[in-house]
This record gives structure tokens, C-alpha cells and sequence, in this order.
């Protein structure tokens, strides 16, 4: 196994190299003119303006040294100092967020991970349970209504189910507001004098070690909705490959052996058929896990969540290349990252996997 | 199984048949749009919503406005009806072709093997580790400027990142057919590379590839009306449902009141994209039973 994940890590660099050249030359496809507007803070005074900005920031430079000098950086021609340079560990300023890209990533990623954390946990248990009821009531009432919810599931659209939440929940009910957190809340939180301490950038978590249950309270008040929201589409998902997998797994020998055996029915069912049939419901979660911390920019644009989702939204509006080329590479490694977990978590749960 | 007995099976299955005819439904809005809704006198292209004046604040449902009006009085009655044309542009030209690419490459990669085989999976590779949404937004806010606010800068956008899952998926099955001994008695038998592969080779390995696209035209549809929703899509003001429920962005607090500008288009969305699931759902059913219930990833 161990030469496998070693080759596997060395593709990485290679898939990195592309996705970076991919979006680098997606970019290059506007004219400096159009790339100019991210600089732009307001309206030039004099005529070649924009023009002085577009040298200034080489914009209008062949497209391999303008890549060049993403990788290695530039030297300041005032003070003499280099600037960004990928290589050097300097993913660049982003325009977009107003701070380094690395910076913009440590603060916009705790966002989508807490939201992550909370939704796998509840969408793979009732997607599992679910998902083996309509296998077991096969073709019967019960099977039925959770196919339909399940289609409906893939049918509704994102924004459609979470505006409607909102609709209900916030502008009706007032139970569930939109955002991370309350005023009050963020009062205190982002306080320097409060002494509150800010250890993972995860609301929920950070208001337990700090012992303020109220603002645990309000983190979860807040996340309900996106957690529903995200968990609705998936859910269908994983009940859906549940079902399947369990219908099969029902049908197999072992599970005939078993009854032959005389076993009770529940040690059948839990023990010998929905082990072995978790198996493709494990891949399937830690790819949507995996999509999760990427950021699910529908949910985090209507719940104005400033997570690594919505970021990623606004750089491409903006058509910030810096920001977008930083959190291109930084989703490619956790899908690769993420990929090759799963592959391995595969070999463990399935012995009759050999990686090779 | 012969097309009649397909088309007899989707026609008796009551779920298939559901959507069937929540398809000709939409089919007889969309062809019809011009007398259901007809644009007014002077409209510039009958695709953009017409105006009613210039208030900020959306009405509710009226006689002269049946689903009410959003925000700069766009009608949103006019926009509902003549999205349908919009939705089934999206789904079918997309659909249509990043299967085209897909196989063509896929077949070609599958075919000949060695390096273009290589290059290619790679490719593949690059472009799958970026989650499609976010390549998608990406690629349409850069051809914006290029194509205009219309219907084609979010489509070639996810053209361009969609290709990849049909190219695996026909490489797959023409590897798995590509040695098989009537492909072999074809090439003894003198015929070119062109005529094996699609006389030979693509009729008996295309139909799992046709099964995920016949479930991916509803994605598509969703796809393409969350791109309007997060506004590099078409513009503001043209008839599409994921355009028309952008507007609600600006009311989250008040939504109750304004439900019309999302439960309307939000109702006509997900009826259409069910009814492709209904239907592409039953297709797969019948065409492969072993694949039942398990969605390509």
C-alpha cells in the first residue's frame, strides 16, 4: 500500500501544475483592460490611467512570464524587496478579500468546515438508515415514499429549498437567522477586551472552550438552516446508494447462510448485510466530505456564510486571479488529499481491496 | 430491448409516466410562449422580461400580473413562461454536447491507448480536481465579457468543465468491447479505423454513457440556473427561472411577504428537473436492472 499513496502523492505536484496553468490560462483570456478593474479603486484622472495601472502590474506581459512571475515572485522596483511568489510560499494579496490569500484561507475556512462537520455526521445517518428501510421494505409503501422524497431531493434546487427555509423559518417564524452569528454575539467574539479567545474559528466550538453557552446557542441557531439545506440534496444521494447496495447485499449468500443458521433477523440485517454494504456509502461520503470543505458556495451565498464557498464566488466575479488561483490549488490538494483518504479508508474497511 | 419496448415500459411506469407528461407540459409552454405570454409590441428580443414601470418594490399576484412582479417590475408571469425555452435550451445543448465531446475523446483515447490515452486521462484529472460548480463560475465570468450576458457564456461554461465524467465513462465500455471478436473479424475483415469505431465498437458501448447523461439533463438545468443565480449567468431581466429567484437576494428578511418571486419560478424549476429525474430515472431502471438505485459518481 505504501508505494501506492507514495505515487499517488507524486502526481500531486503534477495535477497542482495544471489546475494552476488551466486557470492562469482561463484568465488570460480577458484582455489586460479587463483585468485591470480588480486595481482600479476608482476613476482615473487622467486619460492613460489605466493604462499606467496595466504596466505598473505587467498585465499586459506575454502570458509565460506573467505565470512566472505568480511562481517565483517580483522584485519591488522602489524598495527592492520580492513580492508574492507561489514557490516561496506567498500565495499573493487578494483584492477580493482585502488580506493575503493565506490569510483569506485560514479566516474563510473554519466557516465551511464547521458547516461540514455539522452536516456529515446527521446526512450520513439518516441517509444510512433510511437508505436501509427502503431496502428492506423493497418495492413496498415505505420504499416508495422514499424513493419520491429522494427524487424530489435531487430535484429541488439549493437556492430554491433555502430561500424557502429562510422564507419560513427566518422571515415568518424569526427562529433562524441567516449569518454566523448575532450582533451581540460578534460583539463579544471579535471583542479584544472581552478576553474571549478564538482558538479554532469555528463559532460553536470556540464558544465551549470558552464556557459562553449563550453564544454556542446563537452559532447553532445559525447553522440550522445551512445544515439542512446542504444535508437535503445529499441525503437523497446517500439513501440512494444505501438502498441499492443493500438490496444487493441482501441478495448475496452469505446473507442466506446466515439465515440458514438460524440467526435472529436484526443480527442478519445489521450484523452480516449492512456491513458489507456501508462499503460504497463510505466513498461516497468522503467525496461529498471532501466537497464540503471546499466550499458549497450556493448555501454559503444565501446564508451570507463567509466561508471558502463564497470567496470563491466573489473572486470570480471580481475575476480575481490571485484569490482564484489560491483557492483553485488549495481545493485541488484536499480533493487529492481527499481522494486518496478515501482510497485508503476503502482498503482498510474492504480487505478483498488491494491497492496497486 | 428494442425501442418499442423501451418506450412501452416508460410509457406503464407510473412515475416515468409522470414525467413524460410533465415534459409535454412544459414542451406545449415553451412552444406555445408567444401566445401565452405575448411580448409586447417593440420588445428588442422576446427573451427579456418586460417592464411595468420602475418601482423598487415587488407586487403581489394581480389580474394583469398573475405571478406578480419583482423588483423593477420585471413580470414574472412573462419571465416563468418564456424560461421555459431557456430551461430546455440549457439542458438539451449541454447535455448534447458534453456527451458529443466526451465520447468522441473518450472513444479516441479508449481506441488507440499509448500516449493519447495518457494525455488525456490526465487532462481528465486536471480538470476533475476542481469541484464543477466553482470551475463553472469561474469560466463564465471570463466569458462574459467575451460571449455577452446571454444564454451562451454559462453553457460553454459548463461544456467545458462537464465533458470529463462522459470521456471516463465511454473510455471504459470502449475498452471493454475493443477486443472482442467481432470488432477483431471487422479489422480482418479490412475495415478502417473510422467505420469500427462507429459501426462496431460505439453501438454496443454507448448505452451506459446515454443512461447517466439521460439523469444529468435535470443537473444541467440546475446547474445552469444557479449560475444566473449567482450572477454570472444571463442578465438581469431575461426570462430564465434562476435569474428571476436571484431577485429574492435582496428581500431575505422580508421574503414572506415577496413568497411569489421564489415559489413561481422555484415551483417551475423543480417540476421540470423532476421530470427528467422521473423519466431518466425509469430509463436507466429498464435499460440496466444491475445499476439500480446507484448514481455515477
Amino acid at each position: 500500500m505504501i508505494p501506492y499513496i507514495i505515487r499517488r502523492l507524486l502526481v500531486l505536484p503534477i495535477i497542482l501544475l495544471g489546475v494552476s496553468i488551466l486557470i492562469f490560462s482561463l484568465l488570460m483570456l480577458l484582455s489586460p483592460m479587463e483585468r485591470v478593474a480588480l486595481y482600479a479603486t476608482d476613476v482615473p484622472h487622467t486619460a492613460d490611467g489605466l493604462e499606467r495601472m496595466i504596466k505598473k502590474y505587467g498585465l499586459d506581459d506575454p502570458i509565460q512570464a506573467q505565470y512566472w512571475r505568480w511562481l517565483v515572485g517580483q522584485r519591488d522596483a522602489d524598495t527592492g524587496e520580492i513580492k508574492g511568489g507561489i514557490l516561496r510560499g506567498n500565495l499573493g494579496w487578494s483584492h477580493t478579500a482585502q488580506m493575503p490569500v493565506m490569510e483569506a484561507i485560514k479566516e474563510r475556512f473554519p466557516a465551511s468546515a464547521e458547516l461540514a462537520l455539522f452536516s456529515i455526521i446527521p446526512l450520513l445517518g439518516i441517509g444510512i438508515f433510511l437508505g436501509v428501510q427502503s431496502a428492506l421494505h423493497h418495492n413496498q409503501f415505505v420504499d416508495h415514499v422514499l424513493r419520491t422524497f429522494s427524487i424530489i431531493g435531487y430535484s429541488l434546487p439549493t437556492f430554491v429549498f433555502g430561500l424557502l427555509m429562510l422564507m419560513l423559518f427566518y422571515s415568518k417564524l424569526r427562529w433562524f437567522p441567516p449569518e454566523r452569528l448575532s450582533q451581540w454575539a460578534k460583539a463579544m467574539v471579535f471583542s479584544p477586551t472581552s478576553g474571549y479567545i478564538q482558538y479554532t474559528h469555528m463559532y460553536t466550538i470556540d464558544a465551549l472552550l470558552n464556557g459562553r453557552l449563550d453564544i454556542f446557542w446563537d452559532a447553532i441557531r445559525h447553522i440550522v438552516l445551512p445544515v439542512i439545506g446542504l444535508s437535503y440534496l445529499n441525503w437523497a444521494l446517500t439513501l440512494r446508494v444505501m438502498r441499492s447496495s443493500m438490496l444487493e447485499a441482501l441478495r448475496q449468500d452469505y446473507v442466506t447462510t446466515a439465515r440458514a443458521k438460524g440467526l435472529a433477523e436484526r443480527v442478519v440485517i445489521n450484523r452480516h448485510a449492512r456491513k458489507n454494504a456501508l462499503i460504497p456509502v463510505a466513498t461516497i461520503g468522503g467525496l461529498i466530505f471532501v466537497g464540503f470543505l471546499s466550499g458549497v458556495v450556493i448555501t454559503e451565498t444565501i446564508f451570507n456564510l463567509q466561508g471558502m464557498g463564497l470567496l470563491y464566488a466573489d473572486a470570480a466575479l471580481n475575476l480575481d486571479i490571485v484569490t482564484l488561483l489560491g483557492l483553485a490549488l488549495f481545493n485541488s490538494l484536499l480533493f487529492v488529499a481527499g481522494n486518496l483518504t478515501v482510497d485508503i479508508l476503502y482498503a482498510f474497511i474492504d480487505p478483498r481491496v488491494r491497492l496497486s | 430491448m428494442t425501442i418499442r419496448q423501451i418506450l412501452k415500459r416508460l410509457f406503464t411506469n407510473p412515475l416515468s409516466l409522470t414525467g413524460i407528461v410533465l415534459i409535454l407540459f412544459f414542451a406545449a409552454v415553451a412552444i406555445f410562449a408567444p401566445v401565452i405570454a405575448p411580448p409586447p409590441p417593440r420588445a428588442r428580443d422576446p427573451y427579456d422580461m418586460p417592464r411595468y414601470g420602475y418601482s423598487s418594490v415587488p407586487q403581489p399576484p394581480s389580474s394583469e400580473h398573475l405571478f406578480g412582479t419583482t423588483e423593477g417590475q420585471y413580470d414574472i408571469f412573462y419571465g416563468v413562461v418564456w424560461g421555459t425555452r431557456t430551461a430546455f435550451k440549457a439542458g438539451l445543448i449541454v447535455t448534447a454536447a458534453t456527451v458529443l465531446v466526451g465520447v468522441t475523446l473518450g472513444t479516441l483515447a479508449a481506441y488507440y491507448l499509448g500516449g493519447i490515452d495518457n494525455v488525456l486521462m490526465r487532462i481528465v484529472e486536471i480538470f476533475q480536481a476542481f469541484p464543477f460548480l466553482l470551475a463553472a463560475i469561474t469560466m463564465a465570468a471570463v466569458l462574459q465579457p467575451k460571449l455577452g450576458r446571454g444564454i451562451w457564456a454559462p453553457m460553454v461554461a459548463l461544456i467545458v468543465f462537464g465533458w470529463t465524467t462522459y470521456a471516463r465513462l465511454a473510455r471504459g465500455d470502449v475498452l471493454s468491447v475493443r477486443e472482442r471478436e467481432y470488432v477483431l473479424a471487422a479489422r480482418v475483415a479490412g475495415a478502417g479505423d473510422l467505420r469500427i469505431m462507429l459501426r462496431h465498437i460505439l453501438p454496443n458501448a454507448i448505452f451506459p454513457t446515454m443512461v447517466v447523461a439521460s439523469m444529468d439533463i435535470g443537473t444541467y438545468v440546475l446547474s445552469f440556473a444557479a449560475l444566473s443565480f449567482l450572477g454570472v449567468g444571463v442578465q438581469v431581466g431575461y426570462s430564465d427561472w434562476g435569474q428571476i429567484i436571484a431577485f429574492a437576494r435582496n428581500w431575505i428578511p422580508v421574503l414572506s411577504d415577496y413568497w411569489f418571486i421564489i415559489v413561481f419560478p422555484g415551483m417551475a424549476i423543480t417540476l421540470f428537473v423532476l421530470a427528467w429525474n422521473l423519466v431518466g430515472d425509469a430509463f436507466r431502471d429498464i435499460l440496466d436492472p444491475r445499476m439500480r438505485g446507484a448514481r455515477g459518481m
